[in-house]
């Protein structure tokens, strides 16, 4: 992306260059010398007009394509990029590990691993900028967006909320700990969670009785969930979806907008029992009960 | 520095200045020129009331941990001076003044089409200006002129609901400008006043108008669904009660994109005009320059999905998007090209009016150019929000709308007041302002680079050396707006009588006596000539 930037600075120096050359040699010198003089009609030139479209034109679909191409890039997080958790609400960030460890506006990763984030907001739109990795998302709260990065040295980096949030939006901002390896296992020790986030998700499917109705048997009275996370979905009216992150929020908190066949829509809405975290918990358990390809979030 | 205080004689000729007197007769005039002094001396209120906003948030920004204010009265600030430059000054400056003064002039009307809608359009202004001020001194809102939901709708506590009443109530001033516009270009143009005699202003501002009457009513409806949301809880955009934050964006861009067209298309009109008539040149590719401005106000309607890149929108909407936004900059680009060809060969003179102009040519230009980082969906990334975004678009509307503005006021000064101001000052303040821009913003894109998000009332430590300077051009650039107030309104008094046509000017406007008559032309012109003919024969001698 750097080198996009710089290419479109080199052209913007280029034709700022070239007006201010050109305007400033025409003003001096054809400067009015009289007041009587008389400058010739003006020449209409077509070949020019034509040349002064066309090259800025094929200038312009080139740095689309190469935007494109990156951005294109930058949406699709590789292959078995390690997850993270982010719920942002007003003013701060809650980010949380796949083996449990909590943290708030500091988030500790390894050097040289891709990253992918999944996120939500509690209330505002946020947005998560990490301006050394190039990188931002908006955060929206409703629905979950992503991200990813991979990190290429050790330090410290600023994390700030771009998407304005109200009162303390600027202090809505944190740091990015890049680690080495061995560095980030230490701490990923020092900081050991008594329960991963599956486990939690699990002690909070059983307090919640999800466990009554959706049993792995296939017995009870809601759908079996395990191996179920990232496979296909077909809806009473014909519809398919994929099983993600969306749609399992989706299945919690409005489960009577997905009706499924053959099973009696008598799940309640856990909407206001459950808060976005506890739901990304519940998540991570259902995607621990073994799941298809991996889906990605749109 | 000899301003002649010569005393000047007694105007016996009428003029629509001198044809009635009376607080009266003004409020209840029905002439064009008048209102567009109504709508002068407002905007110019406006203008410092934003101005002097934006001068606390640069006293603030001093310092890494705000050196003002609180950060609760910093977002109030920036919403202050985001909502009111633009909805209150630069949405209607050049139309509604120069606009409202000169379309029937140039074409040779003696009114507008609807005289008395086009009084009405300031009274809705003034409505809609009188209720925001008041939103704004009675506790004020901090939702950002953007007013993105659900913050709006749900999470601030301030007056959202005035703001957003006002900001409405004025879109229809907009939108009865315009219409006005529209219905006067198509039918009062005076006998032999064909499209492609027009003058090129009048091409920007048809141009304008139609986006006046086309994407206006949409922000109307934001601000009523925004309404609707806070005060009856109707769940449109809050996906807590069942809506979708996105939908807002979409609508708020619909028009909020556009409207950066409606700032700069008659800035680029009002340029037009400078550099044929001070490089005595007919302009260079008229039509092309004239359905620039037609095709820049069609696909400003389908760019604004490049302001939503990163707001979760899909990765091909940005795609089109992208590709569009890059396809604005042809158009734009092909003007500056003509402005600068008109130059070639040119008897060119540097009077104030031409320092503004040549000064919007630069400034528009690099505007433009750090848009394709902004089209451009990989940079737009990692840019958006941040005082890149903030430098690239006072680039464009102050850089660009607003010295085009002044242009357009001093090249047409001595036709609205009869008057000459002094020179030498308005060419110090054109230098003054030129300068202490370039200071203010030009850091700001170096800031953007690094990260700096905008809206922050603290910011870390690393980001001061540029805020400082930020600062500093603006304390300059404060002073260059307060010089032109000064002597403009000493002009009025004081100022050597201008005569008919100081410049030398070509166009219908320069052929009636300064200050016009009430009715404009003591007799309807005929047009039998091509515009802009600065070589003909006989005007060698003038």
């Amino acid at each position: 992306m750097d080198h996009l930037y710089f290419f479109l600075t080199g052209l913007t120096l280029f034709f700022t260059f070239l007006i201010f050359a050109t305007i400033f040699y025409f003003m001096i010198k054809y400067r009015r010398r009289s007041e009587q003089e008389r400058p010739p009609a003006t020449q209409q030139s077509l070949p020019l007009e034509i040349s002064w479209i066309a090259i800025p034109s094929l200038i312009c679909v080139f740095l689309f394509l190469w935007g494109a191409s990156l951005f294109f890039a930058a949406a699709r997080p590789p292959q078995g990029a390690m997850e993270i958790f982010v719920v942002g609400k007003q003013w701060m960030w809650h980010l949380q590990h796949p083996e449990g460890q909590r943290e708030i506006n500091q988030l500790h990763i390894p050097v040289d691993v891709p990253v992918r984030l999944t996120m939500t907001s509690e209330d505002v739109i946020h947005d998560f900028f990490v301006p050394a990795f190039r990188m931002k998302m908006d955060v929206l709260p409703g629905r979950y967006t992503s991200e990813w990065f991979q990190a290429t040295k050790p330090g410290s980096y600023h994390l700030f909320c771009a998407q304005y949030c109200g009162t303390l939006h600027s202090g809505m901002t944190g740091t990015i700990e890049v680690m080495t390896p061995t560095d980030y296992a230490q701490w990923l020790r020092d900081n050991a969670s008594t329960r991963s986030m599956a486990e939690s998700g699990q002690e909070l499917f059983t307090r919640l009785g999800c466990d009554t109705c959706h049993l792995a048997d296939g017995s009870g009275a809601g759908p079996v969930l395990q191996g179920r996370f990232g496979k296909q979905v077909t809806l009473r009216d014909g519809q398919n979806l994929a099983m993600d992150e969306a749609y399992t929020r989706q299945a919690i908190l409005d489960p009577a907008s997905l009706p499924l066949p053959n099973y009696r829509p008598v799940m309640p809405t856990f909407r206001g029992q459950v808060s976005e975290e506890q739901i990304l918990q519940l998540i991570a358990y259902i995607k621990s009960l073994g799941s298809g390809e991996r889906t990605q979030v749109p | 520095m000899s301003t002649a205080i010569a005393e000047v004689p007694v105007e016996s000729r009428m003029h629509y200045l001198n044809a009635s007197y009376g607080i009266k007769s003004w409020l209840f005039t029905t002439d064009h020129k008048r209102i567009a002094l109504l709508y002068l001396g407002s905007i110019t209120l406006m203008f410092f009331i934003g101005g002097a906003a934006a001068v606390m948030m640069r006293l603030h920004l001093i310092e890494p941990a705000g050196a003002l204010v609180q950060p609760e009265t910093y977002n109030k600030l920036f919403t202050m001076h985001g909502v009111i430059m633009v909805f209150f000054f630069l949405v209607p400056s050049i139309p509604a003044t120069l606009g409202n003064f000169l379309v029937p002039m140039m074409i040779g009307a003696r009114d507008l089409a609807f005289p008395r809608l086009n009084l009405l359009s300031w009274y809705v202004y003034i409505t809609g200006g009188a209720i925001t001020l008041y939103a704004l001194i009675s506790g004020g809102v901090d939702t950002g002129w953007t007013f993105y939901a659900p913050l709006s709708t749900h999470y601030v506590t301030t007056h959202v609901i005035a703001t957003s009443l006002g900001v409405f109530i004025n879109g229809f001033s907009s939108i009865l400008t315009g219409l006005n516009f529209i219905v006067t270009i198509h039918k009062m143009r005076a006998p032999g006043m064909t499209w492609k005699r027009m003058p090129l202003f009048l091409w920007s501002m048809y141009a304008t108008s139609v986006i006046f009457v086309l994407a206006t009513p949409v922000i109307a409806i934001a601000m009523v669904l925004i309404g609707a949301e806070r005060l009856l809880h109707v769940g449109i955009f809050d996906p807590a009660i069942g809506g979708d934050p996105v939908l807002f964006q979409h609508l708020f861009w619909f028009y909020s994109h556009p409207v950066v067209y409606i700032m700069i298309l008659p800035g680029m009109g009002v340029v037009s005009e400078l550099v044929t008539c001070f490089a005595k040149k007919k302009p260079f590719g008229y039509i092309f320059i004239a359905y620039s401005s037609l095709a820049i106000a069609m696909i400003s309607f389908f760019v604004w999905g490049h302001h939503m890149f990163v707001s979760s929108q899909s990765v091909y909407a940005g795609f089109i998007f992208s590709a569009l936004s890059f396809a604005v900059a042809i158009p734009s680009a092909i003007k500056v090209f003509n402005w600068t060809a008109t130059l070639y060969k040119g008897s060119i003179s540097y009077q104030a009016p031409m320092l503004y102009a040549l000064g919007f040519i630069g400034l528009f230009t690099m505007g433009g150019l750090t848009g394709l980082f902004l089209a451009s969906l990989a940079t737009d990334v990692h840019l958006h929000d941040t005082y890149f975004v903030i430098a690239h678009f006072h680039y464009i509307m102050v850089g660009g709308a607003v010295m085009a503005y002044l242009g357009g006021i001093h090249f047409w000064w001595p036709k609205i007041t009869g008057r000459l101001y002094h020179d030498g000052w308005a060419r110090l303040a054109a230098l003054v302002i030129f300068v202490g821009f370039n200071l203010t913003f030009f850091p700001q894109y170096m800031l953007g680079y690094l990260g700096m998000p905008r809206r922050y009332a603290v910011y870390p430590a690393e980001f001061q050396v540029l805020n400082v300077l930020s600062s500093a051009g603006a304390s300059i650039l404060g002073m260059g707006y307060l010089i032109p107030f000064v002597y403009l309104l000493w002009s009025i008094r004081y100022g050597p009588v201008a005569g008919s046509n100081p410049w030398g000017a070509k166009g219908l406007e320069w052929e009636t006596p300064s200050p016009p008559p009430t009715d404009n032309f003591e007799e309807t012109p005929r047009i039998t000539e091509e515009p802009y003919g600065y070589a003909e024969p006989e005007h060698a001698h003038v």
